[in-house]
């Protein structure tokens, strides 16, 4: 066939939390080019319901690359091999013919696994919960107009704030950091005034949390960057370090 | 066909007295409202984390509620509106173009083609300045101009730019910041939040919602949960379709369930086509990408005006920018001088269809037409235009191998960029669960807010307007209208989920698992969904007939009984099951399939996103009949899946708009 590729798909199988996982191999032909790397993952789990076995289970929501929910190790790299997307923006023209895919769950003492390839991020929301906010209640506002902010900087704030929370950086560190993610968050905070009243105790407060919860150091191999799909800068983590040192000083 | 049963059910939407633009602050300054010492003693239910749901429970956990907050995903953040691209609506006239609350709220109500509420869609233009206020505060990044203030641009349906956005990710940001609020509360513990939980039923005592059962998605296991109020925000029912531009996830179950509890459904038919989505490539599609609606600001939509240019490109023999200016058909601004590319959703999608029904359709299914930069890139240059969509640019190459930036030919002296292709697809549901003026469904303490509700976009729904709608509903109305329902509750102590209410409800979800897992067929869920969707795309999609209406609900039948007797569902329920959380769902979709048809067919008129092609003018525009169908259709459950719904009406009043037939023409 044309525009179609035939390839072996090496899984890690997990029954559950407790039991043992093990690679699985998996062989899928056929498979039109502009088919998407998840829509592959559909077919194998087509295929096998069909033989009576269990599909494996990963997560997926939007496949458009902005809700963070799909994650997957392809051959070595968070979100595979393209820069600048996720896992659901990979299509299979990406692969070879005949190569064999190895797939994986996020690997971080902080992210346990579910089942198969599917992950418990649940530490992420806790460090957001921590202080990623501006404490204001609905209803006393003022006119949106009313501060001006430079575009300069909102264009800035709107990229640290693209962060998907998807945990690919955390994946991608040796020392299972997470420190790009929080600092995208402090990042865009930092940079409006909106976030200025509360950015000493917000810092301390997220980088604690991320300590609390078995995340590790950051050492700055700045592998996360390279592999955030939304292309976070390490430029962020330089601010938080500045943020946090000002936040220090004042103790 | 079934009989119809008679009911003998009256609607009350219970609208307040006074002109359309007092009822708002007539309604608040006499509702009832609970103090603070007793709000701690109430509990409320929030099914859903998008914008609707994240809003709510945030808003109503400062005001001191004690809130339980469900979602499917593994976090809040991921709910279906973080998809949201193009922007949001509000009445502030910041460009100085003519804009006001009273323009804005007409555009809605014409924009939905006369089927909407009056008082509701006036609060929701009235409120939508407070949401602007509100999202700047929380700290969302919406674009802005050099000079400090904020940016707008317009979308279809509107002549004045009234649109904030923040790039192409609006709904990304706004959905982090409610989602921020939310975490400030779920810290402070007033809500709690719980992920990756279903719900599955409403439980009722002494006829009023009073708790849910919802399955643990981790362990398979029913949980109860008891409440002094349910409120779900759980979203549309497009994955009816099974394509469509919805999330994977995004289900009608939560409602499904309301409404076998009750609660009635309101204008199911009402289904909008989003005209600019990426074509379908194969069978092995599982979802649609939608390209944001802004690029119809600076993109031209058209066909060849040769058919023997169509019929080369569909053979892959020449590529859209081989074909010169003179030899196209912008379509759109043919048809619709005044209003051009930016004409309605509903409009554009049915003009698309048009020419690929008449053999213009430029890709090899036929099913496609261009969307074209050229122009635009020519006179404000490639910068300009990448600064303004280069992230959809990506996403577009990314999908389709395509950069639509890239320059492809010169023509006697023009420059011509590769046209992206686009096709309509389904996208938002305009119908839901009816709820009265106090979003209030009619079971009593059961509300429901954003998509999943009916209330406010009529038959057809304007671009950024959803995202309005479901800010406008969790952070500014609901919070105030569940308090009058509230106020007399606060004697009502808590209810033990040992109750045989509880009980009951939780071993009838139980045996419903059991079934789907007993079945034993051969068909996977998946299988089954994308026949039912074929048949909903193909006879209840764009263009509906008497026949094809009556055809569907013959075909859904037979789908429902495949599905009852040859479904398979691996695994077991002893942790994770996947594909029995998606039996479940799909058991709804069928429910949901049929509803559609049933009003579909009874609605003998074209309106909005609803259109019978034997109601149509001359010209092909859509013929409403206002005589007859100048009502909501609220459909009430008869005790079981297998009967047909009846059908109630709520008449509709317009006191402030002149009810008149919708022209873009000039
Ligand atoms: C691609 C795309 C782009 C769009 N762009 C725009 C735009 O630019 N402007 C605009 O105004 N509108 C836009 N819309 C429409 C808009 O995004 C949606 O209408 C809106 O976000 C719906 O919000 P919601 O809060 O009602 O529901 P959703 O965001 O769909 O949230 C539903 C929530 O309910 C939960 N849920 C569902 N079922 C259950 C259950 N059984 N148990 C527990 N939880 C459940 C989900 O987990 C989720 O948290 C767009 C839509 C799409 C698809
Ligand atoms: S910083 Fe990048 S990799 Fe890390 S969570 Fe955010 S988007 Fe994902
Ligand atoms: S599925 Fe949403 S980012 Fe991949």
């Amino acid at each position: 066939m044309d525009n179609a590729i035939s390839f072996k798909l090496k899984i890690w199988r997990q029954a559950s939390p407790q039991e043992k996982g093990r690679f699985e191999t998996y062989e899928l032909r056929d498979i039109p080019t502009d088919t998407s790397f998840l829509e592959a993952l559909d077919i194998l789990n087509e295929q096998l319901i069909e033989k009576g076995e269990e599909p494996v289970a990963f997560d997926h929501d939007c496949r458009e690359g902005i809700c963070g929910m799909c994650s997957l190790y392809i051959n070595g790299h968070p979100h595979g091999p393209a820069t600048g997307a996720t896992t659901c923006q990979l299509y299979v023209r990406r692969f070879r013919d005949g190569e064999t895919i190895t797939v994986e769950p996020w690997r971080s003492a902080a992210f346990p696994v579910i089942k198969d390839l599917m992950v418990n991020r649940n530490a992420l929301d806790q460090i957001q919960q921590a202080g990623g906010y501006v404490s204001f209640n609905t209803g006393g506002a003022q006119d949106a107009n009313a501060i001006p902010i430079s575009k300069v900087d909102a264009d800035e704030a709107m990229d640290s704030a693209s962060c998907i929370g998807c945990g690919a950086c955390v994946a991608a560190c040796k020392n299972g950091s997470a420190m790009l993610f929080v600092a995208a968050k402090v990042s865009q905070f930092a940079l409006l005034p909106q976030g200025k009243p509360e950015a000493k105790r917000r810092v301390k407060a997220m980088l604690a949390k991320m300590d609390e919860l078995g995340f590790g150091n950051c050492t700055n191999t700045g592998a996360c960057a390279a592999e955030c799909p939304k292309n976070i800068k390490l430029s962020n983590i330089s601010r938080l370090n500045r943020e946090f040192v000002s936040a220090k000083c004042r103790d | 066909m079934e009989e119809k049963i008679k009911t003998t059910a009256v609607i009350d939407s219970k609208i307040p007295e006074g002109p359309v633009a007092e009822k708002w602050t007539n309604y608040k300054a006499h509702q009832k409202l609970v103090n603070p010492a007793n709000k701690r003693r109430l509990d409320i239910i929030v099914v859903g984390t998008g914008l609707a749901g994240a809003s709510a429970a945030a808003t109503l956990g400062e005001m001191g509620f004690n809130v339980l907050n469900f979602c499917i995903q593994d976090s809040p953040r991921r709910a279906h509106s973080i998809a949201a691209q193009g922007g949001i609506n509000a009445a502030k006239n910041y460009q100085n173009d003519g804009d006001s609350v009273y323009r804005l709220f007409y555009d809605t109500v014409k924009g939905g083609d006369y089927r909407a509420r009056e008082a509701n869609v006036y609060r929701l233009a009235e409120v939508s300045n407070n949401i602007s206020d509100q999202c700047v505060a929380q700290g969302v990044p919406f674009a802005r101009e050099y000079g400090g203030l904020l940016a707008n641009r317009s979308v279809g349906g509107a002549q004045v730019s009234r649109t904030f956005y923040a790039k192409g990710q609006t709904g990304q940001q706004l959905l982090l910041g409610a989602y921020s609020s939310l975490n400030r509360q779920i810290k402070s513990g007033k809500v709690k939040s719980f992920n990756r939980y279903e719900m599955q039923d409403v439980v009722m005592i002494d006829g009023r919602a009073r708790g849910s059962i919802a399955k643990n998605l981790v362990t398979c296991k029913l949980e109860r949960f008891a409440a002094h109020a349910v409120v779900i925000a759980t979203g549309g029912y497009g994955n009816t379709y099974f394509l469509s531009t919805n999330a994977m996830g995004c289900n009608v179950s939560a409602a499904m369930a309301c409404y076998r509890k009750g609660a009635y459904f309101a204008n199911p038919a009402y289904v909008q086509i989003h005209p600019t989505c990426i074509p379908r490539h194969g069978d092995n599609q599982s979802k649609l990408t939608l390209m944001s609606e802004s690029l119809r600001n600076d993109g031209r939509i058209w066909v060849p005006k040769d058919i023997e240019d169509a019929k080369k490109l569909q053979a892959g023999q020449i590529k859209g920018s081989d074909i010169p200016e003179e030899k196209r058909d912008y379509y759109l601004e043919r048809r619709y001088p005044a209003f051009g590319n930016l004409v309605p959703r509903d409009v554009a999608s049915r003009a698309a269809k048009e020419r690929c029904d008449k053999g213009f359709g430029v890709n090899n299914t036929g099913q496609a037409v261009f969307l074209d930069f050229s122009e635009a890139i020519n006179r404000l240059g490639i910068d300009v235009i990448r600064q303004r969509y280069g992230n959809l640019f990506d996403m577009y190459e990314e999908i389709t191998d395509v950069n639509p930036g890239e320059k492809a030919s010169t023509i006697a002296g023009v420059d011509y960029y590769n046209p992206m292709m686009i096709y309509p697809a389904i996208h938002y549901t305009m119908g839901g669960i009816w709820v009265d003026y106090e979003l209030q469904t009619s079971v009593k303490g059961l509300f429901a807010i954003g998509e999943c509700n009916f209330s406010d976009h009529g038959a057809n729904r304007l671009g950024a307007s959803a995202l309005m709608q479901g800010l406008a509903d969790g952070y500014f109305v609901l919070p105030y209208t569940i308090q009058n329902y509230l106020s007399d509750q606060i004697t009502v102590p808590r209810f033990s989920t040992d109750r045989p209410e509880f009980e009951e409800a939780e071993e009838r979800c139980q045996k419903e698992m059991d079934q789907l897992m007993a079945i034993g067929g051969k068909r996977s869920v998946d299988s089954i969904h994308k026949e039912l969707g074929n048949v909903m795309w193909d006879y209840v999609g764009m263009g509906r007939t008497k026949q094809s209406l009556e055809t569907a609900l013959e075909k859904i039948k037979d789908i429902r009984k495949e599905f009852e007797t040859n479904l398979f569902v691996p695994g077991s329920q002893d942790g994770m099951n996947i594909e029995l959380d998606k039996a479940f769902r799909l058991r709804d979709f069928i429910t949901m399939g049929e509803l559609i048809a049933y009003d579909a067919l009874n609605r003998e008129e074209s309106c909005g996103g609803h259109f019978r092609e034997e109601h149509q003018t001359e010209e092909g525009e859509a013929k409403r009949d206002d005589e007859n169908f100048f009502y909501v259709a609220c459909w009430q459950y008869n005790g079981d899946d297998t009967k047909a719904p009846s059908l109630i009406k709520e008449p509709l009043h317009y006191e402030a708009i002149k009810v008149q037939t919708r022209n873009y023409k000039n």
